[in-house]
Formats: C-alpha cells, sequence, structure tokens
C-alpha cells in the first residue's frame, strides 16, 4: 500500500490526477514523489504536497483534509484508493475501473464520463455527480457511484449507462436529460426530476416531489429487475429493507418533451409517494 | 462384481458430446417457477426427436436465485451450439416468458455465450428496457401482466449426453421400485439431468431396425416378451428392464450420478445392472460399470 498524508491543509485549490494507481502502480516512492502537481496555478511535485510512504501500489490510501484536493483516481482504470476524510472536485472522472472509497464527503462532479469501477462516498456528495461536464452529451458510461448520505442538484445529468445510488436526498434536476441507466434514491426525490430525459431509470424509495408534467402516470407493478439491483446493493453492505424488494412502485414515463422512453418509479407505500396523476 | 447379491456386468455406458445451458427460472413462488421448468423441459427426452435433451437440475431456495425468489435450474443439452440456440429460443420464448411472474437468468459462466434475451427483446415491439449491472445486461419486456426480465445472454459449454445404466428385475414391480429409488438418489446430484419420464426409461432403443426408413427401433435384446424369438440379453429370472439415462455438464457429475444410482438400485428382486453401449463405436466417452463402483 501506498499512504499520501496532505502536509499541510490548504484552501488554495490542488489539481493531483496523478494520485491514481496507473501512475504508481511498479513506482519507487522517489518517482511517486516527482509526479507532477498543480497547487493553484503553480506547478509542483507530489512530494511537496504530500509525504509519500511506501513503493509504488495499485493500493493507495490518502489521509487529511482534501476538499481542496481535485481530480484524485483521475482516468484510474485499477486497484483502489481509500480517502480517510473529504475530496474535493472530479473525483474520479473518467474512471475505466477499480474502487474509491472516500470516508468522509465529495465535492461536486463525482465520477463525470464515469466509464466503469467503482465509487463510493461514505459521506455526502456534490453537485453533477455522474454528470456529463458542460458542453459534452453523455455522461457516465457503465459503473457504479454511492452515496450514503446527501447528493446535489443534477444528479446522473446526461448519463448513458450505469448506477447511482444516493441513500439520502437528491436536488433537483436528477437524471437531467438522462439517456440511459438508473438512479435510485433512498431520501427525497427534488422537483423537476428527469427533466428532459430520453431513456432509463429513476427509482425513489422515500418522498418524491410533484413530477413535472412531461412525466404520465402508467400503472402500479413490481418490477422484478429491482429486486436484482437491490439485492447486489444488499451483498455489497447497503441496508435495503425487505419491503422495498417486496412493495410495488408507480411507474410514470418521460419526459414527453424529449423521447419519452424513461421511467420514475416510486415506491407506492412510502408516506409521499406520487398519486395517480397526469 | 455383486453389489448387496445383485451382479454389475462388467461392461461399459457410451456417451456422447453435447453443447449444454442452464437456465434458472425464478417465480413469485416455487410452483409457478417449478411449472415454468416443466413447461419448457417437456419434450426433450431424445435430442433425434425433440430437437433437444432437458430436465430439472435442481430446486434453488429464495436466498440462492438472483432476483430473491424461489426458483428451479434447468439444463438443456443439444449436439450443436446452432441447435441448442434454436431450442433456447423457443423454450424461453414459449415456455418461460408465457408463464405467469417468471423471470430467467443465466446459470452458467462461460466464455461461450448465446444471446437469447438479446433476441427474445424484440417481442417488446420498441418498449423494451435494457439493465446493464457488473457487466451482466438483462432485457425488461413488457408483458401484458407487467414485465418479464429476461437476461441478455447464456453461456454454454461442452457436456456429455446418454451416460446410463439398465435395471434388470425380476418383475415390473420391483423393477419400477428400484427405478424410482435410483432416481430419487440421482437427483440429489448436480451438474445432471435425466431427461426421460420421471427419469427413466422403458423403451431403449437400438441404432437399427429391419426397415430401412427407421434409425432406431425397440432394444430387442432386452425384450422379455420376445426373449425367445431374439438373441436376447436377458438372464433367466429377468422379466422387466428399465434404463435410467443421464445428462451431465462433465464426466464427474455422471459418474457421481451412475454410482449413487446403481448402488441405490441394488434391491432384492433386481437381478442385473447393465448398461447400453454400441461396441463403443459411436461414443466419445465409455463409462465402465466395475471402474465406477470400485471404491478409490
Amino acid at each position: 500500500m501506498t499512504t499520501l498524508r496532505l502536509r499541510r491543509p490548504s484552501t488554495i485549490p490542488i489539481e493531483a490526477d496523478t494520485i491514481c494507481p496507473d501512475h504508481f502502480t511498479g513506482r519507487s516512492q522517489a518517482e511517486i514523489e516527482a509526479l507532477p502537481a498543480f497547487y493553484g496555478r503553480r506547478k509542483v511535485m507530489l512530494g511537496d504536497l504530500f509525504t509519500v510512504q511506501g513503493e509504488g501500489s495499485a493500493d493507495i490510501l490518502i489521509e487529511g483534509d482534501l476538499s481542496h484536493v481535485k481530480k484524485v483516481g483521475q482516468r484510474m482504470s485499477q486497484g483502489r484508493i481509500t480517502v480517510h476524510g473529504d475530496v474535493g472536485l472530479h473525483l474520479g472522472a473518467y474512471m475505466r475501473g477499480g474502487e474509491i472509497v472516500v470516508e468522509g464527503s465529495a465535492g461536486d462532479w463525482v465520477g463525470a464520463h464515469m466509464q466503469g469501477g467503482r465509487i463510493w462516498i461514505k459521506g455526502d456528495a456534490g453537485h453533477l455527480i455522474g454528470s456529463a461536464y458542460r458542453g459534452e452529451k453523455r455522461g457516465m458510461n457503465r459503473g457504479v457511484i454511492v452515496v450514503e448520505g446527501n447528493a446535489g442538484q443534477e444528479v446522473g445529468a446526461q448519463m448513458r449507462r450505469g448506477l447511482i445510488v444516493v441513500m439520502g436526498h437528491v436536488g433537483p434536476f436528477a437524471g437531467a436529460r438522462m439517456i440511459a441507466g438508473s438512479i435510485f434514491v433512498f431520501g427525497g426525490l427534488a422537483a423537476r426530476a428527469g427533466a428532459g430525459m430520453k431513456r432509463g431509470s429513476i427509482v425513489a424509495f422515500g418522498d418524491c416531489a410533484q413530477l413535472l408534467p412531461t412525466f404520465r402516470y402508467d400503472c402500479r407493478f413490481s418490477p422484478t429487475y429491482l429486486r436484482f439491483y437491490l439485492l447486489r446493493l444488499r451483498e455489497w453492505g447497503l441496508r435495503i429493507a425487505d419491503e422495498y424488494l417486496d412493495g410495488s412502485y408507480h411507474r410514470h414515463h418521460g419526459d414527453m418533451t424529449a423521447l419519452g422512453k424513461g421511467e420514475i418509479l416510486s415506491y407506492a407505500s412510502s408516506p409521499g409517494s406520487l398519486p395517480l396523476q397526469n | 462384481m455383486r453389489i448387496d447379491g445383485v451382479e454389475i456386468e462388467d461392461t461399459f455406458a457410451e456417451a456422447f458430446k453435447m453443447r449444454a445451458a442452464r437456465l434458472i427460472i425464478t417465480a413469485v413462488n416455487p410452483g409457478w417457477a417449478l411449472t415454468a421448468a416443466q413447461i419448457a423441459t417437456g419434450f426433450a427426452t431424445s435430442v433425434i426427436a425433440c430437437g433437444c435433451e432437458a430436465g430439472l437440475e435442481r430446486v434453488i431456495p429464495a436466498d440462492e436465485t438472483p432476483d430473491g425468489r424461489p426458483g428451479v435450474s434447468v439444463l438443456v443439452f443439444t449436439m450443436g451450439r446452432k441447435g441448442l440456440e434454436d431450442q433456447l429460443m423457443r423454450r424461453v420464448g414459449q415456455c418461460v416468458m408465457t408463464c405467469p411472474t417468471t423471470a430467467c437468468f443465466n446459470g452458467l459462466q462461460s466464455e461461450e455465450k448465446l444471446k437469447i434475451g438479446g433476441t427474445l427483446r424484440y417481442f417488446g415491439d420498441g418498449f423494451q428496457i435494457s439493465k446493464l449491472l457488473q457487466g451482466r445486461r438483462f432485457w425488461r419486456i413488457p408483458v401484458m401482466e407487467g414485465e418479464f426480465l429476461v437476461e441478455e445472454s447464456f453461456g454454454i459449454q461442452r457436456a456429455i449426453g446418454g451416460g446410463n445404466f439398465l435395471l434388470l428385475g425380476e418383475s415390473p414391480e420391483v423393477t419400477l421400485e428400484a427405478s424410482e429409488r435410483a432416481v430419487e438418489a440421482m437427483t440429489e446430484v448436480e451438474g445432471i439431468v435425466l431427461p426421460f419420464p420421471g427419469g427413466i426409461v422403458r423403451s431403449g432403443s437400438k441404432t437399427m431396425s429391419k426397415y430401412k426408413f427407421l434409425r432406431a427401433a425397440t432394444n430387442t435384446a432386452y425384450c422379455p416378451t420376445i426373449r425367445r424369438q431374439t438373441e436376447s440379453a436377458l438372464p433367466e429370472g429377468v422379466n422387466s428392464v428399465l434404463e435410467i439415462v443421464i445428462d451431465g455438464l462433465d464426466e464427474e457429475a455422471i459418474e457421481e450420478a451412475m454410482r449413487v444410482g446403481i448402488q441405490t438400485a441394488c434391491i432384492p428382486g433386481i437381478v442385473r445392472i447393465s448398461a447400453g453401449n454400441y461396441g463403443g463405436t459411436l461414443g466419445q466417452f465409455h463409462f465402465h460399470l466395475h471402474q465406477i463402483l470400485t471404491p478409490g
């Protein structure tokens, strides 16, 4: 294992996309310390910002307040990064494989354009997780993001494939312009979910705000595929109540301003479940 | 060799290379899972006339199935890949998808795969929905009841068909009882199915006939009613013969099933245990009874 410890907390943004198993594997401690990073606009060496312990390994442990450290695990394809604390923007962006575990919270753009692997945030996450950068067409395309706390706005915006699970609440516009994939929200699903979505599934297990008028009610049913997904979440260690497996869900399809083949499922027995509408 | 006084003939069962797939069929309760599995494996006793050989492998408790519902695993065998694809399409499409509450999952992890759900999805008429998780793709096909969930691809592997043994008994009653006991014991073995009715064959065949248009005919050497009119293989005192045919995923599974079955079938009234072969010239696998039953 390679252990990195932030030398001193910083409010200056640090860009450290070299903190990645793909860059560390096979390198000596000195070579890792010499990897480039940005401290503000100044190009520095990783060793200037972090103390490094151990030879290069696919298993990386980072300690300290990294809430201003950006791009950790960017483009990683293998191995594991564990962050003991908070982490900044763009965590695991363009990630293709491996696993990132954050013991604290993460900033915006977690897993943007992600193509594989798993990101697990034990605290909260910011806005636009699993989404596409502005001007790009497709966001996350395969992989899994789990947030045990709350997440911000536009979760999974323009996501193409993959699974985002938020155990807490999500902000407005979850799944906006979604192309496909799945977003599970166990807390509250805020307004304007699925705005402009073409395909894909947004599942609200808790409270669900009034849907956009461009979603239409279909039926109440028990989707078998949800059982499969929820059992996998249980295997990963998430606490999933039995009633979510056995219960039934209201199905709305939309967004009718787009292709209209997306769906929003809301757990029918939830107190905040959607009324039969639209 | 004798087991509990029953003679074990020094002969072998001749078996053939096949291809196999495993379906995991789940449903809202064990009854519907079993119904779907029984229908999907119906008319699948012999590959020659039925297109495939298939049977129930085991009942799977809910906590072991992919969707946490009661399930049944089914094995389907054909002579080749193309035939297997055709049979799986027909049987999943016509027997599993049509059955209330069912879902169908792949039960074999293999490099070689057949696209089954990926083709059946077109039944959804454009409203089918794909779901991809951890490399497994599923299709949600809208049906009148709700949704049919089917996995896109099913793994296939090399397998063996035609393992067998014959029970030669003093009476039809005791021969049937011994066969039933053997089948019950053999169903505990994983990786095999017994494709015939109740696992038992009463009309074993030979690969020739006096009629030019017929490839196979009744196994005259083992028919007690014509023993004096043919070159009979039946010893004195034998008045009924039943056969148990075994298809399996590998040699070990078939050997284990034959061992368990033969040992259980050796009850008073059974005169001899034999096996069916074609002189060793047709099948690639030979299961010698004495070798299988010799400990170690």
